[in-house]
């Protein structure tokens, strides 16, 4: 579990996050939205700690991300998984090298060991034939899989996706996004995703923090996004005709249940 | 000024992590030896010929300018040696090098950064720094022997431009070569050599990774560390001169 206390953190004069409060549960996929420029990155970066807070608290599993040294932090860091928006795949590297990378740097296990974790990652995550392939070789959804295997390889308890599925097809969007998902109960990790795609919101979100101006404006359940009354998520989530009508028929499916 | 006290201070912290925790061995050994091959193997090509034909330019101008028979024949011998070992070939390849190992350099960082692979590397608990910026450093105590391949070529090329030329005699450019010979301009060199080695490993891998904005970022950080890496490499030559032949 992540909690989050009072988090602020501004660059120069400038105020990007303002005293958030929430929880991370173990197990969940839990999802940050809001608008471009709302401050979802740069919370993403404050609880992975490359960001350095202006004040509050980050605390993993009951000890404070500030009152940790180098060590400590390096510890944790091998506890956790990301998957960056654009994949962050290390260009010299192949597909199978990539997934061995955090192993290599972080156990003593011998190499056919790690070459064999490696492939049952890339398994895991549905890729075939792409063990040899350059990241330059592979398309987006591909890159994706990629990101994630490299993130699970080490058994991570914390699993934090930035946009995993932008410029991806819907097809594929949907595929990584329940990827995750199982990842997460699979494993127990305590998933959080940074997103704007509200499919995801729809599908994966067991549990969503609205961010807007830097402040959370709202959090819920993907159920309890349907039937809020807050303006501010419904004017975000339902901006598009389409999802008005989804949660309208949402609204009176329930009412006559 | 505050700016660039900034900048110094900033690059001397990046140096100090630098030598911070260290990359498993294991992996580390691989990396030098891929950036052995980038920056030493990659730039012996450009150097030899460079070398060569400026070794050459060099014995012929001083053969031209120097045709008063009051002058003694050797001097041309005598100049190229002093020329290509005192300068050519530790400074001026230097700044060369700013551009050819200092951009690829910068660059190479500049697009982890931007492509965010470094804060992928950050978040898996490495030491960037160290994993990025120690095998580049690693590398280059590795330039003296491009330095040393260059003053062969340098010489070999004025041997040749004189010979073939006409300019002067064989026995004469290598008496000029022979003649009070100061085996302690070859360690100044040497010294020099080393300094500018440091500076080429460290300040492109400053710019890079510090480079902000995105691929046009790139090609900018790449332009400013050669500026900023000629630069120190004339200062630092000037310094050691001093310090060393005054």
């Amino acid at each position: 579990m992540i909690e989050v206390k009072e988090l602020c953190k501004s660059f120069g004069d400038t105020p990007v996050l303002k005293g958030i409060n929430t929880t991370f549960d173990q197990g969940k996929t839990n999802l940050i939205i809001g608008q471009s420029g709302s401050g979802k990155t740069v919370f993403l970066k404050c609880i992975l700690g490359l960001h350095q807070l202006s004040s509050g608290e980050i605390i993993y599993n009951n000890v404070p991300l500030t009152t940790m040294d180098d060590d400590a932090r390096s510890l944790l860091r091998q506890d956790m998984g990301m998957v960056f928006q654009g994949s962050a795949l290390f260009d010299s590297m192949t597909v199978e090298e990539n997934v061995m990378f955090p192993m290599q740097m972080f156990t003593n296990a011998p190499k056919e060991e790690i070459r064999e974790r490696a492939n049952s990652a890339i398994e895991r995550v549905n890729l075939v034939n792409a063990n040899t392939k350059l990241p330059a070789e592979i398309s987006g959804g591909m890159k994706k899989r990629v990101a994630i295997a490299r993130a699970i390889v080490m058994n991570p308890k914390y699993l934090f996706c930035d946009e995993p599925n932008s410029g991806l097809d819907p097809k594929t969007a949907i595929l990584i996004d329940n990827l995750i998902q199982e990842i997460t109960q699979e494993y127990q990790i305590t998933t959080i995703i940074n997103t704007h795609d509200m499919n995801s919101v729809m599908e994966i979100g067991e549990k969503i923090v609205f961010l807007k101006d830097g402040q959370k404006a709202w959090e819920g359940t993907n159920k309890e996004v349907f039937k809020t009354d807050n303006q501010a998520v419904t004017d975000f989530v339902y901006s598009s005709a389409l999802f008005k009508k989804v949660r309208k028929v949402y609204i009176e499916e329930d009412q006559k249940a | 000024m505050i700016k660039l006290l900034g900048h110094i201070g900033r690059y001397f912290l990046m140096l100090y992590r630098t030598f911070g925790k260290f990359t498993k061995y294991n992996v580390l050994k691989k990396l030098i030896v891929r950036e052995i091959d980038d920056l030493i193997i990659g730039s012996l090509g450009i150097v030899a010929f460079i070398s060569f034909f400026v070794g050459g330019v060099v014995a012929i101008q001083t053969a031209i300018n120097s045709d008063n028979p009051l002058l003694p024949k050797y001097l041309v011998g005598f100049a190229t040696r002093q020329s290509i070992i005192l300068e050519f070939a530790p400074s001026f390849i230097s700044v060369i090098m700013a551009g050819k190992v200092g951009s690829f350099i910068t660059s190479s960082i500049g697009t982890m950064r931007v492509t965010e692979q470094i804060d992928a590397l950050e978040v898996m608990g490495v030491n960037t720094y160290n994993y990025l910026i120690f095998p580049k450093i690693a590398a280059m105590t590795l330039y003296p022997f491009i330095i040393v391949i260059s003053m062969f070529l340098g010489i070999f090329g004025g041997y040749v431009a004189c010979i073939s030329g006409g300019f002067s005699a064989h026995a004469d450019f290598v008496e000029g070569l022979q003649l009070e010979f100061n085996p302690f301009h070859v360690t100044y060199a040497f010294i020099k050599t080393f300094l500018f080695a440091m500076l080429l490993a460290t300040i492109p891998a400053y710019h890079g990774y510090y480079m902000k904005g995105g691929a046009l970022g790139v090609g900018k950080a790449s332009t400013t560390s050669f500026v900023w890496t000629s630069v120190a490499i004339i200062i630092m030559n000037s310094f050691v001169t001093n310090l060393l032949l005054t």
